[in-house]
């Protein structure tokens, strides 16, 4: 059941990011390209999006299990550190370079683009990269 | 600062939000967990076994999306304006930077957001800011 319904909410996903424009990298650097002519429907999508899972986390915050009794696993982290500040900064680098983010990529995977597969196959390989720094870091 | 009028598409970017939304909260309510991309995609590539089947079968969700789409009518236009070296720059940026940060637009914009975590409301702003800028520079400095 649970299998079920994590790929209905993944197609549901998809098709919000296919509708909402986020599956179109000229719009999503439209969006981020302020001192340019500014298309700002991408900053719908957020108020959308966050507006309708407000209270869903809200639930979700307060239960330990979720609705078909799985762990409910949130992030635990509560320190702001350089790693994510570094590493947000490199991904928004790398977000307005191409436009595109790693939901969409998945969106746009089959159709048909061979930028798409360039990007994903080297998004890919950064992670990867960055499991075997960190595997050295551990030594 | 000027809008682009012609461009602006309010109603499908509010109505694609709110789907993004429905799909994140079903995920948390039901499964248990957050709808973070890079993470799942993260943990199927890094051989972390644990429930790996639903976190395959999210992203399944993601990737067939364009198929359903397509029984109802042609694909969205996808437009692309980097050439090959910005794609490949870009998407090792992106994995790299995801990693390194925990999370991307959906696990930190999206679900971090909608938790009021703080660590993900410095997180989009910080992406978000650096997107505006590499925008800038690229198009407004160096020329698109």
């Amino acid at each position: 059941m649970r299998k079920f319904t994590s790929f209905v909410a993944g197609l549901l996903f998809g098709l919000g990011l296919l509708l909402s424009g986020m599956a179109n990298p000229a719009k999503v650097i439209g969006f981020l390209d302020l001192a340019g002519a500014w298309d700002p429907s991408l900053a719908l999508v957020m108020v959308g999006a966050i507006a309708t899972a407000l209270m869903p986390f809200n639930w979700a915050r307060k239960h330990e299990r979720s609705l078909l009794d799985a762990p409910m696993q949130l992030p635990t982290k509560r320190e702001l550190d350089g790693r994510l500040i570094g590493g947000s900064l490199l991904f928004g680098v790398g977000w307005g370079i191409a436009g595109i983010c790693p939901g969409p990529a998945i969106a746009m995977l089959l159709g048909g683009h061979w930028q798409v597969v360039l990007f994903v196959l080297a998004m890919l390989g950064g992670m990867l990269l960055f499991s075997a720094l960190e595997r050295r870091r551990a030594c | 600062m000027t809008i682009d009028w012609i461009n602006f598409t309010p109603w499908t970017a509010l109505v694609g939000g709110v789907l993004i939304g429905a799909a994140a909260s079903l995920f948390v309510l039901l499964n248990g967990r957050i709808a973070g991309i890079s993470g799942l995609l993260a943990s199927l590539v890094e051989s972390k076994a644990e429930r790996r089947g639903e976190k395959l079968l999210f992203l399944l969700g993601i990737l067939f999306a364009p198929l359903l789409w397509m029984l109802l009518g042609s694909l969205p236009a996808m437009e692309f304006q980097a050439n090959w070296v910005g794609l490949l720059m870009a998407g090792l940026l992106v994995g790299v930077g995801t990693r390194y940060g925990s999370g991307c637009t959906s696990g930190h914009g999206v679900c971090g957001i909608s938790r009021l975590s703080p660590r993900s409301i410095v997180a989009t702003l910080v992406f978000m800011a650096a997107g505006f800028v590499t925008v800038y520079v690229l198009r407004h400095l160096l020329g698109g």
